[in-house]
């Protein structure tokens, strides 16, 4: 279980509040118009940003300052979510050990998630000979071997048309599925919202509300809502 | 409040910056304790000051105005080899003085070809030694850097303006009141600074064309009053005097907005409408013409007379090329250290960098002058000759190449600083999976620039050097003095190819992808 206990975090005169829980497990998007704070609020959890009161706490235990690779969580960023001087098997390695001296059982454990997200025989390409699918299926890989239970999600596929978009939502939803992992991510988009999350967590202004069941607020949008997708 | 965690240790960052501010300021307390009173100084050593601000003045004058035209040619006009002309430009900056002085001796001195022709002419010929010759070598080395100053400012001219210009039918005059002469009004004083900047710490071209009472930098002076007179305190009293030039120039460059030399607007004429007269064209033909001879023809007298003198060198040439081998590999290796360390420490704390960049006031003789007399105190200085030259030597070139690592450092870290925090991609592993890969470019260049600079400097190694210890540039300095000038011209050759060899390997290294 993920816990925002009396969040808060200033910036200027931007205010990020959060104080709720989010059950184990849950597929969470987490959506708002731009500049509310989806993206400090990942970054809190991430360990990038420190909260200037109040904490975040995994199964009870508080983050406190950990840094960022202390902390049960795998990522993906917007961009630059894989290293562009490195090959497609050593971007997912770095999952597995950040030295990169890679044990015969762990080599094979890259190839093993490279097949399992379809880039068999891809291992030796740079992200730059890859289409952008691709590299969503080289970070979600390399997620695989994290084996982390907690996947933030910025945004990850907003390069990527509609069609692919919603194939990589889908690989991402089975990725968490076989982790077994919570996940929270952001988007713009309420076709994604549709297509992968359970849960919802509405962002404006700084103040991020509980999550709610998708349908329920379907059925009933608070008027941040309607205005955002503008019906 | 923000947070950020530090993947890399800061310290090596700490120890490089107070070892830059040890050698930059550190060097400067010791001359300061060591300096006589102000009545020591003679009337030649005020001559020296007057005659140091005011060949700058002219130098960098000269060097600005002559590159307005040259410039303009370069900008608005493509002709086969522009590019390469370009690339020439920037050539001068990791040229070994020493060569460029006995290429210009070769077309300007006595026996040079244009004194020919203007013998052959009944004109009186002109002098290289004195005040004429030490213009004529700073011109040489800074027209070329003006002329790129320049023409990056006509790059940055957004092409929109010409066409307006074309569709208002400006003439040319309008044209030089409306858009070109606004941005030169932009542009030159800070060029002129710099270049100012660069001349008043002008030693090898006054070591060689100077000296006398009315040709005396005072660098020449400090080094004069180490070398002939063994006088540590009026050495330290003129040096001294040099920082406090060099302080004001720096302050005053300071005010003004110094564009950077990049590679930014340099590729592609700007299309213009107003070109096509012929007398424009005839300017701008002119122009290009004799910038190119000016600087292709003392290289390629340094090549032709040096082919000769090239397989017959004595052996102290080949050892002091050595040598000079590996104080520039020594100076690159330290010069890379310590920018890495800066630019890592400058992402937490910026002044940092600032502490780097001193060294661009500071002067190589001023910073040897003050080891000297802290060495002297406990060794032999002379045994340190090629350490102290090396890392004087990398301190100088810091300011250039912390321009290149510190931008390429701070986007690495933007870019991939989060994934690789999230990574735990942490210290060492960081350094050599991240930085090192995404900064080769960068690295590669750097260490070709300080290795090219070291390989040719004739500053320090002058002070330290015994007689059987030379450095290549210093022992090219001996042959000239006995007027073996064949022997230099063959060892010019063999300097110059080192350099640019160093230059291009080097960089070359860091263009290649891994």
């Amino acid at each position: 279980m993920l816990e925002f206990r009396n969040l808060r975090l200033t910036q200027g005169d931007f205010t990020l509040t959060a104080d709720f829980q989010v059950p184990k497990g849950a597929r969470v998007a987490v959506i708002g118009p731009s500049g509310a704070g989806k993206s400090t609020l990942l970054s809190l959890i991430g360990g990038f940003e420190t909260p200037d009161d109040g904490d975040i706490l995994w199964r009870g235990k508080p983050f406190g300052l950990s840094a960022p690779f202390e902390r049960p969580i795998s990522h993906l960023f917007q961009d630059n979510t894989l290293f562009a001087h490195m090959t497609a098997a050593q971007n997912v390695g770095l999952g597995l050990r950040p030295s990169l001296r890679l044990s015969k059982s762990e080599q094979s454990a890259v190839s093993e998630a490279l097949r399992a997200v379809g880039l068999e025989g891809l291992e030796t390409r740079r992200p730059g000979a890859l289409s952008g699918g691709q590299q969503s299926r080289v970070a979600l890989a390399r997620v695989l071997v994290q084996q982390k239970p907690l996947i933030l999600l910025d945004e990850p596929f907003s390069a990527l048309g509609p069609a692919m978009r919603h194939e990589m939502i889908d690989l991402a939803k089975e990725v968490s599925e076989r982790l077994g992992a919570t996940m929270l991510m952001v988007t713009h988009d309420v076709s994604d919202v549709d297509r992968f999350a359970d849960l919802v967590i509405w962002v404006e202004g700084g103040t991020c509300q509980p999550p709610r069941p998708w349908a329920e607020m379907k059925a009933d949008p608070p008027q941040g809502l309607l205005d955002y997708i503008g019906t | 409040m923000a947070h950020r965690v530090f993947a890399i240790r800061l310290w090596p960052g700490l120890i490089a910056a107070a070892l830059v501010a040890a050698l930059s300021l550190g060097t400067l307390g010791v001359v300061a304790l060591r300096a006589e009173s102000f009545s020591t100084l003679s009337k030649f050593d005020w001559m020296a000051v007057r005659f140091t601000v005011v060949q700058a003045l002219i130098s960098a004058g000269l060097s600005v105005i002559l590159a307005v035209p040259v410039a303009r040619g370069l900008a608005r006009r493509d002709f086969y080899g522009r590019r390469l002309l370009i690339t020439l430009l920037g050539a001068p900056f990791i040229l070994p003085t020493i060569v460029a002085i006995l290429g210009l001796t070769a077309v300007f001195g006595k026996t040079g070809f244009v004194s020919i022709a203007l013998n052959w002419a009944g004109l009186e010929p002109i002098s290289i030694y004195g005040f004429h010759g030490v213009i004529l070598a700073h011109v040489f080395f800074n027209l070329p850097l003006a002329t790129r100053l320049l023409l990056q400012g006509w790059g940055a001219i957004p092409s929109e303006r010409f066409r307006l210009a074309a569709s208002l039918n400006f003439s040319p005059r309008d044209m030089f009141r409306h858009i070109e002469g606004p941005m030169l009004k932009e542009i030159m004083p800070g060029a002129f600074a710099v270049i100012f900047l660069i001349c008043t710490t002008s030693f090898a071209v006054a070591l060689t064309f100077g000296g006398g009472p009315k040709a005396t930098t005072v660098e020449l002076a400090i080094y004069e009053a180490f070398r002939y007179d063994f006088n540590l305190g009026k050495a330290s009293l003129l040096a001294l005097i040099q920082v406090v030039i060099c302080a004001v120039a720096a302050f005053v460059s300071l005010k003004f907005r110094v564009p950077q030399v990049g590679g930014a607007g340099l590729d592609r004429p700007v299309q213009r409408f107003d070109v096509h007269k012929l007398s424009a064209r005839g300017v701008d033909l002119f122009w290009i013409m004799m910038v190119s001879l000016f600087l292709l023809l003392p290289l390629l007298a340094i090549v032709l007379r040096g082919a000769y003198g090239v397989f017959d060198l004595p052996i102290s040439v080949w050892s002091a090329a050595a040598r000079s081998l590996v104080t520039a590999l020594g100076s690159a290796a330290l010069a890379i250290i310590l920018s890495l360390s800066l630019s890592l420490s400058a992402l937490r704390w910026r002044w940092l960098e600032g502490i780097g960049m001193t060294a661009i006031a500071a002067s190589p003789l001023v910073m040897g002058t003050g080891l000297y007399i802290v060495l002297f105190a406990v060794a032999d200085p002379a045994d340190w000759a090629l350490f102290i030259t090396a890392l004087v030597n990398a301190v100088m070139s810091l300011p250039f190449i912390l321009r290149a690592i510190g931008p390429a450092l701070a986007t690495t870290e933007r870019t991939y600083g989060r994934l690789s925090d999230s990574l735990g991609l942490m210290g060492w592993t960081r350094v050599r999976l991240v930085l090192w890969p995404r900064l080769r470019g960068p690295v590669g260049f750097s260490a070709g620039l300080a290795a090219a600079l070291s390989m040719g400097d004739l500053g320090v190694i002058a002070l330290f050097a015994r007689p059987d210890s030379a450095t290549l540039p210093l022992q090219i300095y001996r042959l000239m003095g006995s007027y073996r000038v064949d022997q230099a011209m063959g060892a010019s050759l063999l300097l110059l190819g080192l350099s640019l060899a160093l230059f291009y390997i080097f960089d070359f290294w860091g263009r290649r992808r891994a």
